[in-house]
Formats: C-alpha cells, structure tokens, sequence
C-alpha cells in the first residue's frame, strides 16, 4: 500500500510538471501573439479561428495524428506537451486580445493623449487593466490541461492517466481512482488558488 | 508673431461625409476660446486637430508656430493638457499616480512629482491627505473631473484642450466647477480650447466664443457680443437662456 501511495505521488508530480511546462509554453508563445493580434483585426480573425479549431479536435485525435510525425511527434512526453499547449493556447490567446481590446475607449483615449507612446499605453495601461481577463484565461487554460493531460498516458506521455487507462484495461476501479481523484484535486485547487488571483487583480 | 494656436481653412472629410470645412481660427496666449456647438457640428473632431489625435483632410492647424504633423506626437501631446468628459481616469491606479502621470513619463524626480501633485490637488480643491491614495471609482463625479483637470495641469502645458469637461455633473455641481475652471485658468496662466454646447457655460467661461454649426464657424466674436449676434443659430442658442414659454 505504501508502495501505491508513493507511485500516485510520483506520478502526480510528471502529470504537475507536464500541466506546467505545456502552459507556460502556450503563455511564451501565445501571449506576444496575442499582444500583436490586438494591433490587426483581419490577422486576428484568421489566427483566433484556426486555434478555434485546434480546440475542436477530439484530443486523443490528435495525439494520434502527431505520433507519425517525426521532430515534433512520436511517443513520448515530447508529443503530449505540444498537443497540451495546442489546446492551452486558445483561452490564452483569446482572453488576451479581448481583455486588451476591452479597455474602454475612452481611457486609452486619454493615454494616448497624455502622450504615452505605444509601448507606455500597452504595459502601463492596457496590460494591467487586461489582467484579470487574463488570468481567467489562464485559469482556464490550467484547469482543463490537468484534465486533457491525462489522456497523454495514451502515447506514453505518463502522469495521472497512466493509472487510468491501467485501470481501465484491468477493469479496476481502485486503480481508475488513483488517476482521477488527483487529477481532479490538482484542477479544483488550482481553480481556487487562481479565482483568487483573478479577484485580488481586478479594479 | 502668429497666434498661438492657429487653423488655417481646415476640413474634415470621414466615410464621404464634410464633418469640417473651411475653419479659420485663431488662439492667443492666456485666453480661452469656447467652441460651442450642437452634436455632431464637428467641434470635438477640430479640438482633437490641436494634439494629433486626428489629422485634416486639408488645410493646417498649427501650434506655437509649427504645424501639428510636423510635431513629434508624443513631445506635442505633453505640453498640451486635455480633459475629457467622463475624465478618462486610468482606474487601476491612484488619485496621485494619474495626476503625476505626464511628470513621471517626464522622468522628474519622484518627490518633485509628490510636492506637484500635492500642489494641484490643493489647487482643484482636493485635500491631498484624503485624496492622494483613492482609486477613481472611490470619487464622485465632479471630483473626478478636478483630478482629471488636475492631471492636465501636471506637467505645466500652456495650452488646455477641453472637451465637455462638465456636461455630464449635476448643475450645481457644474456651476461649482465653472467657477473653480475661471480661479483656475487665471491662477495657472493658460489658454485653454473648451468644447461645450452649453451657452450659459460658453458666456461663464469663453473670453470668445466660435459658434460652430454642420462644420463651419458661424459666427466668432468676444462673449459680450454674442448677445446681440444675429446669425440665425446664435439665435436658436440664445432663446435657450429664455424662461418665459415659446410664442
């Protein structure tokens, strides 16, 4: 039983570091693209519709489209963190261009006639009253990467669902728990540890 | 020597629509020029000439003898203060920070910025003690509009563009502010452009007053002698002052 418990932990602790290092994947490429998008409506439009439909596909899909290609696919922790900050970038990206674009005309208005340059307006002005969108599409964006993460087990990603589908194949319920219950604590607390963020950051 | 600010037959075409045409205006040092208007009789979209925030589709508005284009924009902007209606206060920070703003892009130092922010917040007739750490949405309106005037003096500009800084107080309020603008712009020494459609206002606070009306000026001349104007709108404006019922 002990033996149990520490491989939960274990394996807690791949699924937390493959949830985090896909995220911030997403946030490094998704954030200054977003920034830019806010700058062009039509390149907005194209680019938020083709992660629009990234989202759409079914995830174990496209873990396996990615398994044949070579560099970026195969089996392994390499292929599942690019699909997870696939399906991470979306609430990024969006919550970022809107959150930017909904700061109220009038105030940037006054920025840009307070002689601000562009550069003062974005990281004095638009970024921190953006802030709260922001975090909810991180928020987001954590949440359900816990949650896809698990499907990652299915091409030799590891983490949580490496008990799942374990149990599955043996029709164990024990061992279906012990993937899903810490699963779903990792969700719930970061859930929690960022509403709160959220609320601690909003005007 | 030319005059302060300057609009030299300017216009203004947007969507196939004349929203100016033909202005020619003039503003000197230590006065202010109300521009009194309907809606959409184009005055905001002439104000917003004066700091680049628009450009016309031809014709030149020059300030301190040089034409706007050939401003660079962020220099231009700093040394003219601009005051909008709903104040346009940043809410994410204080009372202080926004009125120190335009200093602190100014790279002053930070106890020049404290010791000027204090000083105008005095001047609005905001004590600094209660006010200096606020957040905008702690305010009313009409103290709002002060520290939106207050962060338009920061920096010292000599010119102040105003757009309907009041329209949307309470009267006694309103009047309250008025009479502070009047102290205030003798106090500080500045020419101000103040956009209203409000006449009693324009004949408070204008030493002139540009009576706009579908994009041209109508009729210009010193507040005194808009009472007896004769051009047809000046008169539709003057009937608002009556009390007695319409014939």
């Amino acid at each position: 039983m002990n033996a149990f418990v520490l491989e939960i932990l274990r394996t807690s602790g791949e699924h937390l570091v493959l949830v985090a290092t896909a995220v911030f994947a997403a946030f490094v490429i998704g954030a200054p693209a977003a920034i830019a998008l806010t700058l062009h409506a039509r390149t907005r439009r194209w680019v938020l519709g083709v992660v629009n439909v990234i989202q759409t596909i079914p995830s174990l899909a496209l873990f396996g489209v990615l398994l044949p290609i070579p560099l970026i696919g195969g089996i392994g922790k390499r292929t599942a963190i690019i699909v997870l900050a696939l399906y991470a970038l979306l609430p990024i990206m969006r919550n970022m261009v809107v959150g930017i674009l909904g700061v109220e005309a009038s105030i940037r208005e006054s920025a840009l006639a307070m002689g601000m340059t562009r550069q003062q307006i974005l990281w004095r002005v638009e970024i921190p009253l953006a802030l709260p969108t922001i975090l909810a599409g991180l928020r987001i964006a954590i949440v359900s990467t816990i949650g896809t993460a698990t499907v990652a087990a299915a091409i030799g990603g590891g983490g949580l669902g490496t008990f799942i589908f374990r149990g599955i194949a043996t029709a164990d319920l024990t061992t279906v728990l012990a993937g899903a219950v810490p699963a779903a604590v990792m969700a719930i607390i970061a859930d929690e540890v960022l509403e709160w963020a959220e609320r601690h950051y909003s005007v | 020597m030319t005059a302060f600010v300057e609009f030299e037959r300017v216009a203004y075409r947007v969507d196939g629509r004349d929203v100016l045409r033909g202005i020619d205006l003039s503003l000197e040092r230590n006065e202010t020029l109300v521009l009194l208007g309907r809606s959409g009789s184009g005055k905001t979209t002439l104000l917003r000439m004066v700091n680049g925030l628009l450009s016309p589709s031809s014709g030149e508005v020059r300030f301190e003898d040089r034409r706007v284009a050939e401003w660079d924009p962020i220099r231009l902007r700093r040394r003219i203060g601009y005051v909008i209606q709903d104040g346009g206060l940043f809410p994410h920070i204080t009372v202080a920070r926004n009125v120190g703003l335009v200093p602190e892009l100014e790279a002053w130092p930070v106890d020049r910025i404290r010791a000027r922010v204090d000083e105008l917040l005095d001047a609005v007739g905001l004590e600094p003690g209660v006010y200096a750490g606020r957040y905008p949405r702690q305010l009313s309106g009409g103290e709002k509009q002060r520290v939106g005037i207050a962060r338009a003096l920061a920096a010292d500009p000599p010119l102040l563009l105003l757009d309907e800084p009041f329209a949307a107080l309470d009267p006694v309020t309103r009047y309250d502010m008025q009479q502070h603008f009047l102290k205030l712009s003798k106090v500080f020494d500045k020419a101000a452009l103040f956009v209203t459609h409000d006449l009693r206002e324009a004949l408070l606070l204008g030493s002139r007053i540009a009576l706009l009306h579908e994009g041209r000026v109508e009729w210009v001349g010193p507040r005194g002698e808009f009472l007896r104007a004769s051009s047809p709108h000046a008169r539709t404006f003057l009937r608002t002052l009556e009390l007695e019922p319409a014939q």
